[in-house]
């Protein structure tokens, strides 16, 4: 396999998903993108749940433009959550079970449409928020998504804002330097 | 450093080395005075804190079992953290915004101005303005705040910038860069504000003022003082005469200790506060320590707190340079004509992504959510920090089943908005919504209340014993010998953030200390 986007890379060291030729030398189950680009050494969850788990995740927050390896951080967490969590690894399974057999079509081959229906029917069940609760921090909380949204993350290491546009913004008038003394 | 023998009972024990307590135990080591200073967290430094939120917020933040109840959104969005405050050396200065605001004169005057608030359990502070006015002038000098004592203001970011040209439209007066505990220049030691933006999260060039790196090293050069990290206090003990004798704590490793004192003041901010006055009961002070008013633990006021988030066609950047950049007051004086008693301040905030998403509308999902999200970066916002009414069923108590880590009963943190709250609250949702408008916000965002960063009031002042817990010293009213030296002490909550007056009350109730002990009457 011949793929080097830079930031693939760099998503698959950040973030421990295994390059699809490494993952398919280890055990267990294996989520690999429809497109071959990443896989997903699985721990606790079956290929089925991983994948239903990457969607439900997308569909609590879809972000059109971003790929699914971004997800896959989701899924990753979720099966490394329930890897030493008997609870965690039920609750995982029952609830994909739960999507899956809401209207008597398996979750996946719904439409978007119905797939929110059942989402939206189950939103308070410890199963729901676990899924979203992690989904915001896994989803929101890697640095490879900041990018999408503009948000420059740590600035330390830059010197902070001060010289790197704090206050660049030019589309009102500037504050009069009683409010707004210049930096010293 | 000073080593001081646990059987040593010539020294004053300080728990919590926040605002309060590591303010007052630099006070007194200053004076000769001996100090233990007892840190349930660890000593971190500018160097380990780290710019990412929620690994700051795993290495700095009190996150021992709490429970909460009540109609508050806290109870329902975040049940198991009431409060975002830090068990860490510095305590919450290491978290704080900087904003260093003085109360106003009519604050410490409620019940007088306010009147009989139906459900509030109001009570005019036994002290006045003028009274403070000589210690907040010090600890203005000592924390560097902005527009004080010759101190030019920050520069504004782009998110003041909002803030600024959005009230100049609405024809709002008082619009600048605050009065800010960071420094603009140089001084005291330390560095002028790089405009990193991770304030929240400990600030690494060190222009913010923590008691971490400017009280307790003072304090610690002056050999006076015995610092013990990871040091979490159990319980107060006290002796036959009904004075406290000592404390027990739990070290890193669980062994307990017995620190013998002569004085105990408690700084571990008013949820941990009174639950150690609660937790050391005794045959002799069956209801806790200091209790015999009834009136510990309760009153609890957080602020009355949201925020306004907008959007617009143009970029905004707000996570770039200091997180509180600036402030509007014109909301913070009592106008009873706008429907409440009270007032409120508007201050710039940035959340980062992370927490954006975890703070904007807690709980939501869907493509709404996400399409708000992906305006991230054409996002302005700012905090409202108002008056809320104390009333005395909003209150700390121990949890009747769970216990923590150490076998002692955890908090609950009981919590009803006041109809005045709500009020207040309404109106600076409207007001903060139309100073975007006023810019062309594309879309406003009424966010509701963050865990309560400041807590206040659970064991306050009062000129009456039977009305609250301590004296306008601090001192409480029961035992001589024990003191109250963090926002507990609050007998009401003002529109201001806290912790200028946290530090105003520690050096002034340090003087009083000092000359308690030199007349041997403590």
């Amino acid at each position: 396999m011949k793929r080097k986007g830079m930031n693939r890379r760099q998503f698959l060291h950040t973030s421990g998903l295994a390059a699809a030729g490494v993952a398919a030398v280890a055990s267990g189950a294996v989520l690999i993108a429809p497109d071959g680009a990443w896989a997903l050494q699985l721990h606790a969850l079956d290929e089925h749940a991983a994948r239903t788990l990457l969607v439900m995740s997308r569909r609590l927050y879809p972000h059109d433009t971003l790929g699914d390896m971004y997800y896959a951080k989701v899924v990753e967490d979720l099966d490394g959550g329930a890897k030493d969590d008997k609870d965690l690894a039920a609750l995982l399974r029952d609830g994909v079970d739960t999507l899956d057999k809401a209207v008597g079509i398996t979750w996946l081959d719904l439409s978007e449409g119905n797939q929110l229906k059942v989402l939206t029917g189950i939103e308070n069940t410890p199963f729901f928020q676990k899924v979203r609760g992690q989904t915001v921090v896994s989803l929101y909380n890697n640095p490879l998504v900041w990018r999408h949204f503009g948000y420059e993350g740590p600035s330390y290491q830059f010197g902070g804002y001060i010289n790197r546009g704090f206050n660049d913004l030019a589309w009102l008038p500037e504050p009069p330097e009683t409010a707004s003394p210049k930096a010293g | 450093m000073a080593k001081i023998d646990l059987s040593d009972s010539s020294a004053v024990v300080v728990i919590g080395s926040g605002a309060g307590g590591g303010t007052l135990a630099n006070e007194l080591c200053q004076k000769g005075i001996k100090v233990v200073l007892l840190e349930a967290g660890k000593r971190e430094s500018p160097e380990t804190f780290v710019n990412d939120e929620w690994a700051a917020f795993g290495q700095l933040s009190w996150l021992d079992k709490r429970t909460t109840s009540g109609t508050w959104r806290v109870a329902k969005d975040f049940p198991g953290l009431p409060a975002w405050i830090c068990k860490t050396v510095g305590g919450t200065t290491v978290h704080w915004a900087g904003a260093s605001l003085r109360l106003q004169a009519h604050e410490f005057r409620t019940r007088s101005i306010y009147g009989d608030i139906a459900g509030a359990n109001l009570l005019d502070w036994p002290l006045t303005l003028e009274e403070l006015e000589p210690y907040y002038d010090k600890a203005e000098n000592k924390m560097g705040t902005t527009r004080t004592h010759g101190i030019p203001g920050l520069p504004g970011n782009n998110n003041f910038k909002v803030m600024y040209a959005g009230a100049k439209r609405l024809g709002y007066k008082n619009v600048h860069t605050g009065r800010m505990s960071i420094n603009s220049r140089q001084r005291a030691g330390r560095d002028a504000c790089w405009q990193i933006g991770f304030c929240f999260q400990g600030c690494k060039s060190g222009a913010k003022w923590s008691t971490l790196y400017t009280e307790i090293p003072q304090a610690e050069a002056t050999g006076k003082l015995d610092l013990r990290t990871r040091a979490h206090v159990l319980q107060i003990q006290t002796d036959a005469n009904g004075k406290v004798s000592g404390v027990l704590y739990a070290d890193k490793d669980g062994n307990r200790h017995v620190q013998k004192a002569r004085i105990v003041c408690v700084a571990g901010n008013s949820i941990e506060t009174p639950r150690l006055l609660l937790n050391s009961a005794n045959a002799q002070f069956p209801d806790g320590l200091a209790n015999s008013s009834g009136q510990v633990g309760r009153n609890y006021m957080r602020h009355t707190t949201g925020s306004v988030y907008a959007t617009f066609r143009q970029p905004v950047n707000m996570y770039r340079g200091t997180t509180m950049a600036g402030i509007i007051t014109d909301e913070s004086g009592n106008d009873p004509k706008r429907g409440f008693v009270g007032g409120y301040e508007m201050e710039t905030l940035s959340l980062g992504v992370p927490f954006m998403a975890a703070f904007l509308d807690p709980g939501a999902w869907g493509r709404e959510f996400a399409a708000a999200m992906d305006m991230y970066d054409h996002m302005a916002g700012m905090w409202i920090v108002g008056e809320d009414m104390p009333q005395e069923s909003n209150r700390i108590t121990l949890h009747p089943s769970e216990k923590d880590q150490y076998g002692l009963p955890i908090p609950n943190v009981h919590f009803d908005d006041h109809p005045n709250d709500v009020a207040m609250r309404n109106h600076a949702y409207k007001q903060g919504s139309a100073v975007y408008e006023a810019v062309g916000a594309l879309r406003t965002f009424e966010v509701p209340p963050y865990p309560s960063t400041h807590n206040l009031g659970t064991c306050r002042m009062s000129k009456r014993p039977q009305d609250g817990v301590c004296n306008k010293f601090g001192q409480t009213h029961d035992i001589d010998n024990l003191f109250i030296s963090d926002g507990s002490q609050f007998t009401t909550g003002g529109a201001e953030n806290p912790t200028l007056t946290i530090v105003t009350l520690a050096i002034r109730q340090a003087d009083y200390i000092a000359d308690q002990m030199s007349k041997g009457n403590i």
